[in-house]
């Protein structure tokens, strides 16, 4: 409605502009360029086309990273999102429990990545750790840098602790969005807790556990520094995710045209993985009759 | 269905109410009947919805009791108490079909599957939603959504009553009266008790038999659309049904009498008008009583005259004056003439066809008679009746 | 009236162009967006000092139009002239209006004085006649009282009073209101409508009031542009252009219920309705030729009993009494048309209920079937009138 035919106006967005190159547009170029080429030394570079995409998609330890990583992050999705649910849900909703409770979900929110793994690492072990120590006690053979399925649990562990609360807050905005309302009608209706929870509560969290679920998606396709400081990627490849196969890709062997065709991959991964799980819940929402849209 | 009766009812919404002031619902008693279609009509912050919501069990009382046919159910949630309720906001669960909306109340207590087929479609037919049932909730119009709101309540054959808070808040306007036509229908069929709540005028009288008018956290008036015009018993009742309200003037004594105390003289805001015996009496005995006393006219009633009469021996007319025009509204079918004369301020109601135009000069001096069986006497705010 | 003038010329230093008695004058304008028509060819002057009313319905065209004369959007045909002066490319900081919106739009972190205070402390008026202007505004609005509060404390018609104030306290050219009163209880809005009419007598700025009702129309009075599809159909003084509309539109978009319209014929010496009414050919309608005509019938004229032996009568059901204080309004319905009967006094009637509603012939109006009025009734205001005043 409220047009104004300045064009001037345009040059505004100049700093975004200068910003986003900066940020995003270049740094991405760099790898395209990488990419296609094989570097010796700064002086010495083949063009090679598309043979480091080829060479990548054929690497069998890539392709069983890429496997790990996408058991790991279905199976934090599977936890975290469930779980988020049901905190949000058990959170009371006003007085000082409120304002307290907020802060402690909030908190594991705040520690950084590798200071979680640090802690973790603390946690876990068998002498001074916490956990460790308890599990040895009642008997369990605990040990993260021996056995895969520890190794995997605990990477599990640790990133539900950090992350649930991320899906927890946004769930808590979400159900403190739904007008009393709706919770009068459905007493009056006489629905049960289930329904309650089934009928209102979830799908007026749809919109927020969208983003919920694609931030974790994303985030935990991208964890790095939690598993490196925890475990190192072992015991063997077990807990080695892409972004590690990667970064020892990229700088320990400074084979540096794969890595650019890998990052690129796995950035067409992601992104394909978003949008279909979005247009997926996009469509849910629609009306199934034809011509009965009107949403 | 049951008759619904609030017994000594009064709620606060603080712990430790201090006074009066502190009453969202000051001490009340109500009967609704059953099967009535009421009205509870007021002005925003009257109480009306705190009111409603005491009923349906969303708020528990601060005292008193509520009573379903005489049972008290005071501790029973709204779910246990059997009503349905049509909120400002139309409430739909989104993601079910309109089908499995007005379906959802039943299926709630397990009502077999046939049974619900039954009534949903009857229901849907009443409401014209038939050719909705497909459609997703979260699609459809407002007024469509307010009709699945209601549908659910009418699903249900063990509902007690129907109450609705403003339902046509966000209702277009062109759609508006198809909805009111359609919750008279309904009430005429399925002959449920229906309690509604609004500040407007129009959507209560047009809705109810009986409207409770609440002002200040009471019902000052319970009665049928006609008596809240003809016979308000409340000065609020009048200001606030008809448009413009009704007028009042303050009464006084003016004047020294005989003794030189009491003043002898009866004044309107200041103006002296001419009473009958029984009409002096009556507000005398209540000047006695009170300083607070006014006599109330509808601007419909106020009769205007060009010219002089003399209205002595017209025993069908109370009072008499001579007032100027100050200005005048011509809205089309009728007018509305502000009149005056020093402090005293009238408005009256002139219908086509009257000797005065309705683009009459402001300035023109007018004979205003006030008939004898349109006048009320008002004591404390409240109407005496006066015996002529 | 005196000290509004005196405010008016005070403005001339700070707000640069302002003139005390302007005139309004829209040539030929039209504003299109994305190939739909959202204004077509409008022309229009308003009088300095005058207090005009566009009526229409949800999209007639009414915002746009108040947009233009604003400054806010420039039409993409014609010429927008402020007391002859070209103003059409000049914006809306270089006009000196100002507007009321339906919703309450108040500074919420400021007290009501800041807020009415606002648009003289942008001009940068000195503190006194600052404060002198914002009492005097609050006086006639009724909110002196309030002047300290915060105005989310206040009542919706306490901060529309607010909004107002701050719309007339910097004595603007053009004072625009687009549905002020939509959001207030009816009380309210009675009280504003009579307001606003003495309001504005006093002040030399042109006022124009946005509205879909049309008794809010009558009940401001002043000039009524009537909008339909983002055309005008018809301007002049309010009581004027409701008893004479030019076409069925006019009559249509100005009538609160709508007026009925009876397909008839005229044939011989005899009007027909329904095929089943008949009346003889009386003195006003007799000019008419021979033809189809639609005939349009005032609720108000709709009545329950017979008023006059020659009163025309039909048998309707009736759909819905609608009830208003100490009017009823009558919705029916026949096989062949829907009528509404505007009655005076609180009648009750179970729907499906068979009436007969008898009307006279007198106050019939006529239109052609290109939509134009070829005949209006009696027009003078009042029926008494006719007797001579």
């Amino acid at each position: 409605m409220n047009k104004v035919r300045n064009n001037r106006a345009w040059w505004l967005i100049l700093p975004m502009l200068a910003l986003v190159a900066f940020s995003a547009i270049i740094p991405l170029m760099t790898v395209v360029n990488y990419s296609v080429q094989d570097v010796f030394d700064p002086h010495t570079r083949f063009f090679t086309g598309t043979e480091w995409f080829v060479q990548m998609l054929n690497d069998p330890s890539l392709q069983a990273a890429l496997l790990r990583q996408f058991g790991f992050s279905l199976t934090i999705l599977a936890i975290e999102v469930p779980l988020g649910i049901g905190i949000a849900l058990l959170m009371p909703k006003r007085g000082w429990q409120a304002s307290a409770v907020l802060i402690l979900v909030t908190l594991p929110l705040l520690i950084p990545w590798n200071v979680v793994g640090s802690i973790w690492q603390i946690f876990t072990r068998g002498d001074i750790g916490l956990m460790g120590w308890s599990l040895r006690e009642v008997g369990y053979a605990y040990n993260i840098t021996s056995s895969p399925l520890d190794a995997w649990l605990t990477i599990v562990l640790m990133d539900v602790w950090h992350w649930t609360s991320l899906i927890a807050l946004l769930c808590y905005s979400g159900l403190r969005a739904i007008p009393e309302a709706y919770y009068q009608a459905a007493r009056i209706d006489r629905a049960s807790r289930w329904a309650i929870f089934r009928y209102i509560q979830l799908p007026k969290l749809t919109n927020v556990l969208v983003i919920g679920v694609l931030l974790r998606f994303m985030h935990s396709f991208m964890i790095y520094a939690e598993p490196f400081v925890l475990t190192g990627g072992g015991p063997g490849n077990s807990t080695t995710f892409l972004s590690q196969s990667l970064a020892v890709m990229a700088t320990a062997q400074f084979d540096v045209g794969p890595a650019a065709a890998f990052s690129l991959i796995y950035f067409l991964i992601i992104l394909l993985v978003c949008w279909v799980f979005y247009t997926l819940i996009m469509n849910m929402q629609k009306d199934r009759v034809p011509g009965g849209d009107h949403g | 269905m049951a008759e619904i009766t609030l017994s000594q009812l009064a709620h606060s919404y603080q712990a430790q109410p201090s006074g009066e002031a502190d009453y969202a619902i000051r001490r009340m008693d109500h009967v609704w009947e059953e099967g009535g279609a009421y009205a509870l009509l007021g002005p925003s912050g009257c109480g009306k919805s705190t009111l409603l919501n005491i009923i349906s069990g969303l708020l528990a009382p601060s005292s008193g009791e509520v009573l379903f046919n005489g049972r008290r159910v005071n501790e029973l949630p709204p779910e246990e108490r059997n009503i349905a309720q049509v909120f400002q906001f139309p409430v739909v669960y989104d993601t079910m079909t309109v089908y499995d909306n007005l379906a959802f109340p039943l299926r709630n207590v397990k009502t077999p599957e046939e049974t619900v087929r039954q009534r949903v479609m009857e229901v849907a037919d009443s409401l014209d939603l038939v050719a909705q049932l497909d459609r997703k909730a979260r699609n459809l119009t407002a007024d469509e959504k307010q009709k699945v709101s209601m549908g659910r309540g009418l699903v249900r054959d063990d509902v007690t009553a129907i109450l609705f808070d403003e339902p046509l808040t966000v209702i277009d306007p062109q759609l508006k009266f198809k909805l009111r036509r359609k919750l008279k229908e309904i009430h005429q069929r399925f002959a449920v008790t229906m309690i509604y709540v609004t500040h407007d005028q129009l959507e209560a009288s047009t809705f109810a038999d009986r409207i409770a008018v609440m002002y200040d956290g009471q019902i000052v008036q319970f009665g049928t659309p006609q008596e809240l015009f003809e016979r308000p018993t409340h000065t609020f009742v009048g200001y606030f049904i008809g448009s413009p309200g009704m007028n009042f003037m303050s009464m006084a004594l003016q004047g020294e009498g005989a003794d030189g105390e009491e003043g002898d003289e009866l004044v309107a805001d200041g103006q002296s008008l001419v009473l009958s015996q029984a009409w002096q009496q009556a507000v005398r005995k209540a000047l006695a009583q009170t300083d607070n006393v006014k006599l109330g006219i509808r601007p419909e009633f106020v009769e205007l005259a060009v010219e002089m009469v003399d209205e002595e021996g017209d025993d069908r007319v109370e009072a008499f004056l001579t007032m100027v025009v100050e200005h005048s509204q011509d809205l089309g079918t009728y007018a509305i003439f502000t009149l005056q004369r020093d402090d005293l301020r009238l408005k009256a109601r002139v219908e086509e066809g009257h000797p005065l135009p309705f683009d009459v000069a402001p300035g023109t001096e007018v004979r205003v008679r006030f008939p004898a069986q349109r006048f009320g006497l008002y004591v404390d705010e409240y109407r005496w009746e006066v015996e002529a | 009236m005196r000290y509004a003038l005196a405010l008016c010329r005070g403005m001339d230093s700070t707000a640069g162009w302002t003139n005390a008695y302007m005139s309004l004058s829209l040539e030929a304008v039209s504003r299109v967006v994305a190939n739909e028509t959202h204004l077509d060819q409008i022309s229009l002057t308003l009088d300095p000092g005058s207090f005009n009313v566009l009526l229409g319905r949800t999209l007639a065209g009414k915002t746009s139009l108040m947009r233009l004369m604003a400054g806010l959007d420039r039409p993409s045909s014609g010429r927008i002239l402020m007391s002859g002066e070209d103003v059409t490319e000049r914006g809306v900081r270089q006009r000196n209006v100002s507007m009321v919106y339906q919703q309450f739009i108040n500074y919420p972190h400021q007290t009501v004085f800041d807020n009415i205070a606002s648009p003289l402390k942008i001009a940068r008026v000195p503190r006194d006649e600052i404060q002198a202007r914002v009492h005097e505004v609050a006086k006639l609005l009724h909110i002196e009282h309030l002047l300290e509060r915060m105005p989310l404390e206040l009542s919706g018609g306490q901060q529309q009073r607010t909004a107002m104030a701050r719309a007339l306290v910097k004595d603007a050219d053009l004072v625009l209101f687009d549905e002020p009163l939509v959001n207030l209880d009816y009380k309210l809005r009675e009280e504003f409508r009579e307001e606003l009419g003495t309001l504005f007598a006093s002040r030399d700025c042109i006022a124009v009031y946005a509205t879909t009702e049309p008794a809010e129309a009558l009940a401001l009075g002043g000039h009524t542009a009537i909008l339909h599809e983002g055309r005008l159909i018809q301007y002049g003084p309010t009581p004027e252009v409701y008893r004479q509309p030019m076409s069925l539109t006019a009559a249509e978009m100005f009538s609160e219920p709508p007026i009925n319209v009876l397909d008839g014929y005229i044939r011989g010496r005899e009007v027909t309705f329904d095929e089943d009414v008949h009346f003889p050919l009386d003195e006003a309608l007799s000019a008419l030729a021979e033809g189809h005509y639609r005939f349009g019938v005032r609720p108000s004229h709709l009545a329950l009993e017979r008023q006059a032996v020659d009163d025309l009568v039909l048998d309707v059901q009736v759909d819905l009494a609608e009830i208003s204080g100490s009017e009823t309004f009558l919705h029916v319905h026949n096989d062949k048309v829907s009528l509404v009967a505007h009655l005076a006094g609180v009648h009750s009637f179970a729907v499906d209920q068979q009436v007969s509603l008898y009307f006279p012939v007198h106050g019939l109006y006529a239109f052609d079937d290109s939509g134009a009025t070829v005949h209006a009734p009696d027009a003078s205001p009042s029926a008494g009138s006719r007797g001579g005043k």
